[in-house]
């Protein structure tokens, strides 16, 4: 398991996504699954940074595990700031044409069609969530 | 991320991206961005790795600027896009070839 703890702000995404990317190619990850997980990396961080802790600035922890049989990567972000539990934002109506599409609520929503699951607690004042994708 | 901006014409402009088009570089493209008087906004995703939600803002932005002037047109679109669009039904309100 290897973990990094970093500010979180935006512009800390792209280390956060050569964190877990390097540890991606060392499982030999299919290229689409290493995509879909920095989308999901993009969403996830960027959700942290602006509503976590705002308008301070606070840590971010990002762990990495490898499980196996069959094999899959989690990645765990928690942050100690506000109460936030991503899962129960409302889903977009993505059959709304342009006129009328709202972005809010799109990131996670992308991030829970594409990870095999994803799962939230808030537990000693710190926001737990963590993906899983198979490989 | 790279922008690459060419105009044909006075009113037809392609945009080609390379890279990633997410919530760091997004504010990047949004700024460089400048459609006015474009008829025809033609969009080269050769090659763009993926885009995340900050991204479709812009494009959702965009296209509804075009949707008031002219077209707006997505070519060169790889799987993980594609899926990201047909995900987020932004394919319904894209136009892409």
């Amino acid at each position: 398991m290897k973990e990094l703890t970093v500010d979180a702000v935006v512009s800390n995404i792209p280390l956060v996504t050569d964190f877990v990317d390097r540890q991606l190619e060392e499982l030999e990850c299919p290229i689409k699954a290493q995509m879909q997980i920095d989308i999901a990396i993009d969403e996830i961080f960027a959700n942290i940074s602006s509503y976590a802790y705002s308008p301070e600035v606070g840590p971010a922890i990002v762990r990495v595990e490898v499980l196996e049989d069959p094999l899959a990567v989690t990645i765990t972000f928690v942050d100690n700031g506000v109460p936030f539990d991503p899962l129960t934002a409302e889903t977009p109506d993505t059959t709304k044409d342009a006129e009328e599409r709202q972005i809010g609520g799109l990131g996670i929503f992308m991030v829970k069609q594409t990870m095999d699951s994803i799962s939230y607690e808030y537990k000693d004042g710190q926001n737990i969530l963590m993906i899983k994708k198979n490989l | 991320m790279t922008i690459n901006k060419t105009m044909e014409g006075t009113t037809t402009l392609t945009v080609a991206l390379g890279g990633r088009l997410d919530t760091v570089t997004a504010p990047e493209l949004s700024a460089a961005l400048d459609i006015t008087g474009v008829e025809e906004l033609i969009f080269d995703f050769a090659d763009l790795e993926y885009v995340s939600s900050a991204g479709l803002r812009v494009l959702l932005t965009a296209q509804k600027t075009m949707l008031t002037q002219g077209k707006m047109v997505i070519k060169n679109v790889n799987d993980t896009i594609m899926e990201v669009f047909e995900i987020t039904g932004f394919a319904d309100i894209l136009t892409i070839e």
